[in-house]
């Protein structure tokens, strides 16, 4: 019996965004595209994916004491300095590193912005895959150590993040600059992600050169509003609306491995499993549903999750009736070797 | 499909009575189309306009019942490919396979029919077992169905593609309406007869997504009178699966195709809990009825519930608790006094942190529509003058000694105001996560 699959022709298309620089105009040894898509997430049938999603791996600036003590078990020493730190993710299959300024912030040690530029820069010499630096989430600290590391990367194109509402103005001249990329977020909602996009589209970056983060919900921690949210961003953007047409990035690891589900190990019903699997697939699940709604980067903490994601996307990335090819980490699909 | 206006205005009485409260048989009409009134408020409708309309407002996705009694559950009824769009109806059945030549299989049973969690005030448990006849023997799966269906009370799914077999299984466990899996191209006459005769819902399956030999099998299935069917197109990996739930669910809803107007299975092997929990992850988001897991191991099963949640959740109704005071154990005059929003999830992260803590606790929720901590201040719906008003209406103050309040940490930034707004009282900042509570309860509050 003949069965007509029913496919979409779509008007609209993801942007396309390069992160990092090579061939003397920055020293990563490869650069990472993401973005293109023509259809909805892994619908082959309909449309092109050009760019694989990718795998950003978490690393901080000074061993996070505070973090589940999965984590601090598995990543062991490494996470006592971020290079080697970085180094160590990247060989077990991240694309990207997502280094987090956190003892810049107020609370938590208040290192002062040349002491950012120093660990930005120490990560840079450790790893040849491109950055994003996320500042500590205070406004005003965000601009004195963003500007500074935007200032001492110039042409490397990092992405730097966040770029907010209360704070895009200097961000974005900080990009404008010196030749990166910003991840513009928004706390989930359709128009506030696209207000900011115009807002930073006026300031007069180009939008090969945003990101957007619709802030995500955990998985049993609101990772609901974030999946429709993402939905209705990626159904705008094909249908054409030029300013919801940004490559879309999610804080994967943060939001999952600070709920008690992945944080606390005894003391929790006996029905919810094993703990160190149990977090790693809170990790896992979230990261695996947020890019079936329309990420294009995960930023994720777990050595396991990592690998597990990136065989779920390359069996996503593969049309159906053909066979999986092993997940190849830094593959062709979007790493350009210079 | 769906009538016109003018489709049901030919079936309306045509007199502009206007008894419906509409000024025309025609307004009434176009009103009806778009589901904006109901068929009863015309008091002249024929028992034969009724059935038509019925017939033509038959849902896309036919909702099907697997098992009888107090587990059995229904599947389909959806009428959208986002949930955004509307919501997702019923949630779909987690089950997990076992085997008929299992020496424990009692035991097993039970442990999957007895898995219950607790997630924001709701208990949530698996809903069936997948029976499969690995033995190859049609005693053997007799036994084992019947064996099941004594040490567990939910419905069960037949996996077995020998007719003979599945028929001396039937013979025992057919009033519990199990779900038959599966009717394919080679055994369909004989599968469907089995469903026909026991009054059970029959899966088909075709093999790696051929969607055209799956619309076959549901024309030969209905044909053959089998009323409600599941569909299984074959695929067992995470792409092929995805495009070919996706088109079954476009198929349905779009097209009004109505071979594949049923539920769908998925099947979510995989070597590992991890390959296991992600297949099934995106079965639960895209559009499964039924999904069969390989392990039931609880730390996969227990995302698997959460997001299963989450995802059913109706995007217009967020989960709410009514605002007021709350007492946590049996508090005194002298116990803590915290404050939330009324967002459940919120909610119950914070009354099940405080129980834990083991120290009694008055917990007073703030009406912030249902919102977040985070959401509701970032919208205005939880700031000083909304704290200062809860506590003043809930008259906690002639309860207490003491005039402390602790706010949550993710809005620290309102205690000098809240101050202002509560002369007298004395504003602590709590932790920003709410598993942090009991340390800061047996710290903070304590030495404060």
């Amino acid at each position: 019996m003949s069965v007509e699959i029913p496919k979409e022709k779509w008007p609209g298309a993801v942007r396309e965004v390069t992160l990092g620089a090579s061939h003397g105009a920055g020293t990563r040894a490869a650069t990472v595209t993401v973005g293109g898509e023509t259809t909805l997430p892994f619908l082959h049938f309909e449309g092109v994916m050009p760019h694989r999603p990718v795998v950003a791996a978490e690393v901080a600036d000074a061993y996070p004491a505070d973090w589940s003590p999965e984590l601090l078990t598995t990543l062991g020493e490494a996470a006592h300095d971020p290079a080697a730190w970085a180094s160590s993710v990247v060989e077990q299959g991240a694309d990207l590193i997502a280094l987090k300024l956190r003892s810049c912030h107020p609370e938590r040690g208040d290192t002062s912005a040349s002491d950012a530029v120093r660990v930005v820069d120490r990560v840079l010499a450790a790893v040849g895959v491109p950055l994003i630096v996320y500042g500590p989430g205070v406004a005003d600290k965000d601009n004195e150590v963003l500007v500074a590391v935007a200032e001492a990367t110039k042409g490397e194109c990092i992405c730097l993040a966040n770029c907010e509402d209360k704070n895009y103005r200097t961000i974005v001249a900080a990009a404008l600059g010196n030749g990166h990329v910003v991840a513009a977020f928004s706390p989930i909602d359709v128009n506030l992600a696209k207000q900011l996009n115009i807002l930073i589209s006026d300031m007069g970056l180009p939008l090969e050169r945003v990101l957007m983060d619709p802030n995500t919900g955990a998985l049993g921690y609101g990772i609901e509003y974030t999946y429709s949210v993402m939905e209705r961003l990626r159904l705008a953007t094909l249908m054409g609306d030029s300013m919801t047409q940004q490559p879309m990035i999610c804080n994967v690891g943060e939001e999952s491995w600070r709920q008690k589900e992945s944080r606390v190990p005894e003391g929790v019903p006996a029905e919810w499993g094993e703990f160190a699997t149990r977090g790693v697939l809170w990790e896992t699940i979230t990261a695996t549903t947020v890019l079936e709604s329309g990420a294009d980067i995960v930023v994720l903490r777990h050595p396991r999750s990592i690998e597990q994601v990136q065989k779920s996307i390359a069996d996503l990335m593969t049309p159906p009736g053909a066979a999986v090819a092993a997940a190849s980490p830094s593959g062709p699909a979007t790493a350009t070797a210079s | 499909m769906a009538l016109t206006g003018l489709e049901i205005y030919k079936l309306l009485p045509k007199t502009n009575c206007k008894e419906c409260g509409f000024p025309t048989c025609l307004a009434f009409a176009m009103k009806l189309a778009q589901k904006g009134t109901e068929l009863d408020k015309c008091p002249y409708v024929t028992d034969e306009t009724r059935a038509a309309l019925d017939a033509a407002s038959a849902p896309p996705v036919k909702l099907v019942t697997v098992g009888a009694g107090e587990r059995a559950f229904s599947v389909g009824n959806e009428t959208v490919l986002f949930r955004h769009e509307k919501t997702f109806f019923n949630q779909p059945g987690l089950g997990v396979r076992l085997t008929d030549d299992d020496p424990d299989l009692a035991a097993h049973a039970a442990a999957v029919a007895g898995y219950t969690v607790e997630r924001v005030g709701m208990m949530l448990s698996l809903d069936f077992i997948a029976l499969e006849n690995t033995s190859r023997d049609a005693a053997t799966f007799a036994r084992a169905a019947a064996a099941t269906a004594a040490a567990a009370d939910v419905p069960l799914v037949l996996l077995c593609e020998d007719a003979a077999a599945m028929g001396a299984a039937l013979a025992e466990v057919a009033p519990a309406r199990p779900l038959l899996h599966a009717a394919t191209a080679a055994n369909w006459q004989a599968m469907a007869a089995l469903a026909v005769q026991h009054g059970c819902p029959l899966a088909i399956r075709s093999d790696g997504g051929d969607l055209e030999a799956l619309a076959q099998l549901s024309e030969n299935a209905r044909g053959a009178g089998v009323e409600d069917l599941v569909l299984d197109p074959g695929t067992r990996r995470l792409g092929d699966s995805l495009a070919a739930f996706t088109q079954l669910r476009r198929l349905a809803l779009k097209k009004s195709f109505r071979p594949f107007g049923f539920p769908l299975i998925a099947f979510a092997g995989g070597e590992t809990v991890a390959d296991q929990t992600v297949l099934a992850a995106q079965a639960v988001a895209k559009y499964a009825g039924l999904v069969v897991l390989d392990h039931g191991n609880a730390e996969g099963v227990y995302p698997l519930i959460a997001l299963r949640q989450n995802i059913y959740t109706d995007p217009q109704k967020p989960i709410q608790v009514e605002p007021g005071l709350y007492q946590i154990g049996a508090p005194g005059a002298d116990s803590p006094l915290l404050i939330t929003t009324n967002f459940s999830l919120t909610y119950f992260s914070v009354s099940g942190e405080v129980e834990g803590s083991g120290a009694p606790a008055w917990l007073l929720v703030a009406d912030a529509d249902g919102q977040s901590v985070l959401t509701s201040w970032a919208a205005g719906k939880f700031d000083a003058e909304k704290i200062a008003k809860t506590v003043k209406e809930s008259g906690v103050a002639d309860k207490l000694t003491h005039k402390k309040l602790v706010i949550p940490g993710h809005v620290a930034s309102l205690s000098g105001e809240t101050e202002e707004e509560l002369p007298g009282w004395q504003i602590m900042v709590g932790p920003r996560e709410a598993v942090d509570i009991p340390s800061y309860l047996k710290t903070v509050w304590q030495s404060a």
